[in-house]
Order: structure tokens, then sequence, then C-alpha cells
């Protein structure tokens, strides 16, 4: 036990010795969530819009009173041609223009359809299609006071309701997807490179030829980063509510386990590299390529797994942070206990169990095989 | 004699490349035996054998009457074992390293502190500084201590004293004959010949074979031929002109003299020095000398390439 205490004291002051290594532990989580809260987000917000009228009437002029009053949009322009729309998407200032038609307060007076043309810069699709959503709805919104009486109302309308995410806040993705990553970026990549540089600086000779146990060297390693994922993850959902308002509407007890499990995860995962690379430089490409990556496509995270492909998609379901952004997900947002996220806290268990069991039995008590 | 380290029949391959072969070695309980032989002979090889690091394709050894193989967790209770190549924690300072080696050896600094005193003394001033911002000397100290810190039954070091600077190699080799005369059996390496005479034997190593083992006074003895030093004004000159004469099997420079071995039944001196006075060099200083632990080892091995 006092052996197991010195390894740990050693590897805490390596970590705290290292300026680079702390930065990537506690100032890397807090940039990226902050990152993709703020900067990445896909909502409409207060979007640039290029308005050519050729109605110029009070009705056309009310229409625009209504796209400017909402947050989403604001005029920037009047243009008289659609050269000049093109002319002002290709400068940039507009990602829309809204045009209306000459006829629009006639038509709306005599109880007509008018249709309003959109047109937007599809360079970025998404976007685009967001912004023609959001358009529709606001100039509907803006122009059914008046014919709501006269005009005929569609036979079925879908009215959707977005429950558990009302706003559609894409931060209630993110913070998931971030704890995910910086997870596994703290566990399994940290540890794979402590013990590839321990490999590299032969000091991993002089500790095989030490009376100390591979367990010893194991869990000598994995205590410390143990305990700063997990401040990691706490960090993190922390901001998450305090920053970006995201519910806590599950059980915390629950929470923390699922953390300490998904870190213990990323660790054998981390243990079970570094015994198949003998330079941090290996060790961090296998953790980039094998893992990192993976989690940021196949996770969810960013790509929803529905639109995958049938391979991806296969493969997806042996991407651990897979089952954590679900269990995650279910616990703040949705409020899920236990009996309803057995099967991915089963699967992630199954997946840690199944690392561990191959990270203790790679690592040898000699050199080769 | 009682041995400490056995070894017999080791051979090590890796790949294409036969570091070791059939290697036979025995040291006494107590010895100083001194494994010489260029880089790349197969000493680390050998080294990371004992120290139960690798296991060896064929043949066994064994270490106070524990194996290689089957007792390696034992032996790792009792070697002491210094890397090549610097292997501390460069960022863990002077004490800081050696209270982590005697904790996983589960001892204390203070336990066995007679054993390192002399030379960490001397590391005392810097023991806040971190091991990666110490001198080569120093760096080459502290880990000897950290082999020490365990009191081990047999020390293996490999190349302690190389990058190191001549004072310190002295006083590195002071302190291996005083651990000596604790009763620890030591196997230490080196591409150095004069710290050849330090040793209590020596074993010439050369492409993963020993050559030759014996005591340094009787290696000598082993010398084929009578070995003379020659030196002159135009030593280029006289060297291709000494290569030329009969009778003459080597010369080698050295330093700035020539070494000459010269076939006893067929030549001697006089005649060297006459043979060399007709070709038109005159004006040469020469001597018989006692050859030397490296002589010997440049005879062993191009006998052992002929």
């Amino acid at each position: 036990m006092k052996k197991y205490f010195a390894f740990v004291k050693k590897e805490f002051r390596h970590i705290f010795r290292d300026k680079k290594t702390l930065l990537i532990l506690f100032g890397m989580p807090v940039a990226q969530i902050l990152i993709f809260g703020f900067a990445l987000n896909n909502e409409v917000s207060d979007a640039g819009v290029v308005v050519y009228d050729m109605s110029g009437d009070y009705e056309s002029e009310q229409l625009r009173t209504t796209i400017n009053a909402s947050n989403y949009f604001h005029e920037v322009a009047q243009v008289h041609s659609i050269q000049e729309i093109e002319a002002s998407f290709k400068a940039g200032n507009a990602k829309l223009a809204v045009i209306i038609p000459r006829e629009l307060g006639n038509d709306l007076r005599n109880g007509r359809k008018s249709t309003l043309k959109v047109i937007a810069d599809a360079s970025d699709p998404n976007e685009a299609q967001m912004l023609v959503a959001y358009m529709t709805a606001v100039t509907m919104k803006g122009t059914r006071g008046k014919v709501d009486a006269k005009m005929e109302l569609p036979l079925v309308t879908a009215e959707p309701r977005m429950i558990f995410n009302p706003e559609l806040k894409s931060v209630y993705m993110f913070v998931p997807g971030v704890m995910g990553f910086i997870l596994l970026l703290v566990s399994a990549m940290m540890t794979s490179l402590t013990i590839a540089k321990e490999k590299e600086f032969g000091t991993m000779e002089l500790l095989l030829v030490s009376p100390l146990r591979s367990t010893h060297i194991i869990f000598g390693k994995v205590t410390p980063y143990w305990i700063l994922s997990f401040i990691n993850a706490m960090i993190i959902i922390i901001l998450g509510i305090t920053v970006f308002d995201m519910p806590l509407n599950g059980s915390v007890t629950l929470l923390i386990a699922i953390c300490l499990l998904f870190s213990l995860t990323a660790l054998a995962l981390g243990i079970f590299i570094s015994s198949r690379s003998n330079s941090q430089m290996t060790a961090m490409f296998i953790s980039m390529l094998g893992l990192l990556l993976p989690t940021i496509l196949l996770s969810g995270f960013i790509f929803p797994i529905e639109n995958m492909p049938i391979v991806l998609r296969g493969v997806s379901h042996i991407i651990p942070a897979r089952w954590f952004i679900i269990i995650i997900k279910g616990i703040m947002i949705q409020g899920a206990g236990l009996s309803i996220l057995l099967k991915p806290f089963g699967i992630l268990g199954l997946i840690t169990l199944f690392f561990s069991v191959a990270a203790i039995r790679g690592v040898k008590p000699r050199l080769d095989a | 004699m009682e041995y400490a380290i056995e070894i017999e029949g080791i051979s090590k391959r890796y790949g294409d490349v036969q570091a070791l072969q059939q290697i036979d070695l025995r040291v006494g309980k107590g010895e100083i035996m001194g494994l010489i032989g260029p880089d790349g002979a197969g000493k680390s090889t050998l080294y990371r054998i004992l120290t139960t690091l690798l296991l060896p394709d064929e043949g066994s050894a064994s270490l106070n009457g524990y194996d290689i193989v089957k007792d390696y967790r034992h032996l790792r209770q009792i070697l002491g074992y210094m890397p090549g190549r610097f292997s501390l924690y460069q960022d863990l300072t002077v004490e800081e390293n050696l209270e982590f080696f005697a904790t996983i050896f589960g001892t204390t600094i203070k336990e066995n502190y007679h054993l390192i005193e002399e030379i960490y003394v001397q590391l005392e001033p810097f023991k806040d500084r971190q091991a990666g911002n110490l001198s080569g000397g120093m760096k080459q100290k502290l880990a000897l201590c950290c082999a020490l810190i365990h009191k081990p039954e047999i020390l293996l070091l490999d190349e302690p004293t190389t990058g190191v600077d001549p004072v310190s190699r002295q006083e590195f080799w002071q302190m291996l004959k005083r651990l000596n005369t604790e009763n620890i059996t030591i196997l230490v390496s080196t591409p150095y010949m004069d710290e050849a005479a330090m040793c209590d034997r020596v074993a010439l190593i050369q492409s993963g074979e020993i050559l030759t083992t014996s005591t340094p006074a009787n290696i000598r003895t082993e010398y084929q031929g009578q070995l003379l030093s020659l030196k002159s004004q135009d030593m280029y000159h006289l060297l291709k002109t000494t290569r030329s004469l009969d009778g003459v099997m080597s010369c080698y420079s050295f330093g700035e003299r020539l070494h000459v071995t010269i076939d006893p039944e067929t030549s001697n001196l006089e005649m060297v020095q006459s043979a060399l006075s007709t070709k038109g060099i005159s004006k040469v200083e020469i001597k018989p000398i006692e050859a030397g632990v490296e002589d010997i080892f440049m005879q062993l091995l191009k006998r052992s390439d002929a």
C-alpha cells in the first residue's frame, strides 16, 4: 500500500510540474465548453436580410416591420434588383433575401393567397435551410392576423411541439458531447502518454526491475487521472448549468456514478493503448485517430446517428461516448432514472470491463512478449 | 569458489541480428567483474537478460542461485540495476527520486544511508534540483544512489561512466571499490579500457561473444608477440613504412605513438630499427613495452575476425 501511495504521489508531481499538462487538463475543458456553447451553436439569431420590396405599400411595410421586430432577423439593406441580391450575398452582408411581390397588398386585402419569394445563400446548406424555415415562420405569423378570417385554412396543419428542449438549444447537445470528449482526452490520452513517456525515458525498465507489480503501476497511474477527470466532469456540468442554463432534472448520484464509470472506461482505453505503443508519438496518434476522431464523428455528438449509413451506425455501437451521451442527456434533460438507463449503463459497463481486462493483461512483467 | 552470477550458453536474437551467442560467464561472490567491449557488442542485451527484463532464446542464468526466468520476482528485490541510459525522473528532484526508489523497494533513505553516504554528500547541495538539470556526472551519481538504496546483493551497472568527466570517473570507481568491501557483487560494463585495470576480473565481449575472461594482470600474458612503441617526427610515413616490414604482425597508432607487434622468432628491436633506417627513417624513438588491455583487445578482435 505504501508503494502504491508513493507511486500516486510521484504521478501527481509529474502532473503539477508540467504546465502543459495542467493547461490541457483544466484550461481545455473550460475553453471547449465555452467555444461550443457560445460560438458553435446553430440557432438563428439576428441574421442579416436584404429586402426587395416591389410593392412598397402599407402591407409590405408592415411585413418588414414584423421581420425586423423578430429576434432572428434584421434588415441590412433595401435592394432593387435580383443582381443586387446576388451582390450582397457575395459581399457577405446577408444570407437571405426576401422579395415582396407587387400584388401583396392587393392579394391580402382581397383574401387571396400571396407568395413571398425567399432566396437563401446555400453555400452553407444547413444554415440556409434553417434561415428559410425561420423566415417562413416569421412571415406566416406576420400575415396571419390579416388573412385568417378570410383565408381558407389548409386541411391539416402540423403543429410541432418540442418537448424537453422547447427552445431547441443546441447547448443541450454540446454539453454531454464535450464532456465525453474531454473525459476521453484527459483520461485516455493523458494516461497513454504518461505510460509511453516512462517507456521512452527508460524509467519503465527501472520500475519493472523493482518489486512493484503491474497492478501497482497501473492503479498508481490511473488514480490521479481518475480524480482529475472526475473534477473535470464536475466543472463542465457546473458550467453547463450556470452559464448555459442546462437543467438537471435527474438524480445527482446517478450523474456522479456515470461520470466515474465513463472516466474509468477512458482510463482503461488509455492503458490499453499505451501497452501497445512505445513512444509518446505513437500513443498520441492512436488516441487521436482511434479514440478522439470516432468520438467526435460517430458518437452522435455532432452528426445524428440516425442519418449515418448502416455500417457506421453499427460501428457507433462500440463508441463508449455514444452511450455516455445518451445517459447524460437522459439524466440531466429528461430526468430519467436508472431503470430507464439500464441498457446504456450495462453496455458501457461491459465495454469498460472488456478494456480493463485487456489493459491489465497487456501490461507485461518484461520488456518483450 | 561460490558464484554470484552463473551464465550458461545464453543466446539472444533480434530478427536477423544475433545479439548474444552462447555466452558463458561466472562471477564470484563479492567480485568486481568488468565487461569490456565496443558499442553494439551485446553488453546491454546481456544486462537486460540478467535483470529479468528480457528472456533469453537459449541458455540459462542464475544470480545468487535464483533463476532469471523462474525466480524473477525474487531477483527483482535483490538486484540493483543502473541502465546505460540515464533513466530517472527528470522532473523530480534529486531527493524525490531517491525517496521514490527507496519506497518502492520497501525501504527508506535513512535505513541504507551508510551505503550511499559517500556519493550522496556530493549531491546534497543539489537535493532540491530537478534531476534533468544535473550535470552528467551528477546524474550518474544519483542513478547509482538509486540503484543502491535498497542494499542490493548484486549490482548490475551498464556503462556507468560513459559521458562522465575523468575526475568523476575516478570517484565513481573508488565508490565501487568501497561497495565491494560490503560484499556486494558488481558486474560493470565499460567501453573504456583503462577502467579494466580496476576490476578483479574482466571479460572481453565482441559481436555477442565472450572472447576471453581473465584477471587484468593475467590477460597480459595472453598477448602473442612482442610489443614495441615507436615515435618519430613524421608519424604517417613511419606508420606506412613499419607496416611493410617483415616480421611485423600489427601496427596501430596509439595516441602520439605507434604500437607495433613483432614476431619474436623472426624479428627483434634492432632488426626493426635497422630496417627502418635503410628505408630512410633514422630518428626513431623505439622501446619495448608491456601490452595493455587495449592492445590485447585489439589482438583478440583480430584473431576472432580471422
